[in-house]
């Protein structure tokens, strides 16, 4: 049987791949050189300084590496499981015990990638970035508050100064919004 | 799994996934994922916009150090032996296992048939398993906030509807509800606050501090 034709995956699934299962230290630079500023960046929205907002980027991609082997490519982005490693890790701190997770589900013996499946997730996250895009600025500023600035609504509502009700349904109008522009894609 | 009727609302599933949702009910988040592949493909959802935004952040220069810093650990053994992971036990899914240290429950009678152990306390709120005996009803109690109850062995009713195994009830502080177990096996059930029940009889008043419930 012929093979499929090589997929290609994007930069930063081949890099995390290779930390997977070559524990490749270049390719982990490369995903440090990536990821550290954009941590860091985030962990100052909270109004850490930027001492300790490095030392939150170390912590994160410390477990990245430490954890590599977890990664699943089918099941989510690169960007998406950092961004549940900075969650849990932030939580995590503040908390004396661990933060609950969900059961991972058994992946069946799973011998290779599913390339296909992979790739077809890269699209649909590409397509999620440009829907983001196309966010009016104010819903795209609220919903970046929600996910990333380590807000509750009522949070939100208090430092921007719009009423609770406002806050909850452009949330809520942004979030449709993405799905609308998601849709199809399935 | 699709036998699962009652959802998490999308507002606490973002909160989850945002990692601004109390512990309480994070747990019952965690467990009912555990158990319904919708809300684990809607987590996944959320999971993905949160990584679409991380990606699209503006960056903040590191300083030299930091990455040397992070490459002269890489060999070091972690600090912290690494957690014991539960998975199901029973009925039991993964998270509750976890929250339960792996042993099984020790249950406490509140009378009227129901039994509970107390998983977690807080200032934030509680959570609690809960085993309520084939027709008998949890001592007819308001809230001071939301509670949440999923439903892991069983069914119950309460006038708002009929929950089975795997449904999430979210009930806020305008129901004054009294859930019945359904004849069967006995409902085993994860219940979680935001903040103490009240109750409306003067007993199970006078235990709450003692329960802690």
């Amino acid at each position: 049987m012929p093979k499929p034709p090589e997929p290609s995956f994007s930069d930063l699934t081949v890099l995390m791949l290779a930390v997977r299962d070559k524990r490749d230290r270049a390719a982990f630079g490369q995903l440090f050189d990536y990821f550290a500023p954009r941590l860091k960046g985030v962990a100052m929205r909270s109004g850490l300084g930027s001492g300790a907002a490095e030392d939150v980027a170390q912590e994160v991609l410390l477990t990245v590496w430490r954890k590599a082997e977890q990664f699943d490519p089918h099941r989510a982005q690169v960007s998406a499981w950092i961004f549940q490693i900075a969650r849990n890790r932030r939580i995590d701190l503040v908390r004396k015990e661990n933060r609950p997770v969900p059961e991972e589900i058994k992946i069946a013996d799973e011998v290779e990638d599913d390339a296909g499946q992979i790739v077809a997730m890269e699209q649909e996250a590409g397509q999620l970035k440009q829907a983001l895009d196309r966010l009016k600025p104010a819903q795209r500023d609220l919903i970046q508050k929600a996910y990333l600035g380590d807000l509750t609504h009522k949070e939100i509502s208090d430092q921007t100064g719009l009423a609770l009700g406002t806050v909850k349904s452009r949330i809520r109008l942004g979030l449709e919004r993405l799905r609308h522009d998601l849709k199809g894609l399935r | 799994m699709s036998q699962i009727h009652h959802h998490i609302p999308e507002p606490m599933l973002m909160a989850y996934a945002a990692g601004t949702l109390e512990h309480s009910f994070a747990l019952l988040v965690a467990a009912h994922v555990s158990m319904c592949d919708d809300c684990r493909s809607a987590l996944g959802a959320h999971e993905a916009v949160g990584g679409a935004l991380l990606e699209q952040h503006p960056e903040q220069a590191v300083s030299a150090r930091m990455k040397d810093a992070l490459f002269a650990q890489l060999d070091d053994a972690p600090k912290q032996e690494p957690e014991v992971t539960y998975g199901r036990s029973g009925v039991f899914p993964g998270p509750v296992m976890q929250a339960l240290k792996g042993q099984p429950p020790r249950w406490k009678s509140v009378g009227g048939g129901v039994r509970q152990t107390l998983l977690h306390a807080d200032a934030a709120g509680s959570v609690r398993l809960l085993y309520i005996a084939p027709g008998r009803a949890v001592p007819d109690h308001g809230h001071n906030g939301i509670e949440l109850t999923l439903v892991l062995q069983g069914a119950f009713r309460d006038e708002t509807g009929r929950f089975g195994v795997g449904d999430l009830e979210v009930a806020d502080d305008t129901v004054e509800h009294t859930p019945v177990a359904e004849l069967g096996a006995p409902c085993i059930c994860l219940a979680a606050t935001d903040a103490p029940l009240r109750f409306n009889s003067l007993i199970p008043r006078l235990l709450q501090p003692l329960l802690r419930i």
